[in-house]
């Protein structure tokens, strides 16, 4: 099970805009590459970043990929009130990591 | 010892006539943004793509995508979609903003093949469609390697 790397503020005040950044160990082997006896490695990807706040969506990020290893997204979230912040990975082979962040409202 | 040394030039041959099975193109690419627009036209602006237009190593490249929006109304950012030309498949990633979002923007590291142009579509929340687009060299491209 990989564990998440996430930066996000505990807290914020109403309204506020603030950046959340992630990463998530993650080979992210495309499927493309030929190994050591010239077949292809299979891919073994994260398909999917879903991130909600408070019950409500914040992004859904389909990767393809061509997104680098150990993906990094960072993004903005806006938060209204206080909640937490709910962080899933899915991909390739059953891949699965989630994460959350309980996010104050001043 | 001889099976070894076969295998292993034929995995360095294999590397040589095609590092990657197949290739993305510039037809490619504008197939996958067609299907993206279904037939809405698209404009130049709003879209703001940062990539570095040099790229030393290909393997892992920061990119930040961001469209000027206010997150409200028919303002609002409802997907972007980030495409590349040479690389073996168009699509790099596509995200979508929920009424949490803040600001339609996201910084990711992704990886580069080939010197090419790199794409990005803004799908508004009135349908509308805003594009940019930055040519990126590189020197070391990702998966010249094949081996772990």
């Amino acid at each position: 099970m990989a564990i998440p790397l996430v930066n996000a503020p505990a807290r914020v005040r109403r309204g506020e805009v603030f950046e959340v950044k992630t990463l998530v160990a993650h080979p992210m082997e495309t499927g493309f590459r030929p190994g050591m006896n010239g077949t292809l490695i299979p891919r073994d990807i994260v398909q999917r970043l879903r991130c909600r706040f408070a019950g409500a969506d914040v992004i859904d990020v389909a990767l393809s990929p061509a997104v680098a290893a150990n993906p990094y997204v960072a993004f903005h979230v806006r938060a209204e009130r206080s909640g937490t912040l709910e962080l899933t990975w899915t991909g390739d082979n059953g891949f699965s990591a989630s994460h959350s962040v309980a996010i104050a409202v001043e | 010892m001889n099976a070894t040394r076969r295998t292993t030039l034929a995995g360095i041959a294999a590397l040589a006539v095609a590092p990657f099975g197949a290739h993305a193109t510039p037809e490619t690419m504008r197939a996958a943004i067609a299907a993206v627009a279904s037939g809405r036209p698209m404009r130049e602006g709003k879209v703001t793509l940062d990539i570095q237009p040099l790229v030393d190593n290909g393997n892992t490249v920061p990119m930040r995508v961001e469209i000027d929006s206010r997150m409200e109304g028919a303002d609002r950012v409802r997907a972007i979609h980030v495409f590349n030309e040479r690389n073996p498949q168009p699509h790099v990633l596509s995200v979508a903003f929920g009424p949490q979002a803040g600001r339609a923007s996201l910084s990711t590291r992704i990886k580069l093949g080939d010197t090419q142009k790199v794409v990005a579509v803004a799908e508004m929340e009135d349908g509308t469609l805003w594009t940019a687009g930055v040519d990126v060299i590189v020197t070391i491209a990702a998966c010249i390697e094949g081996i772990e």
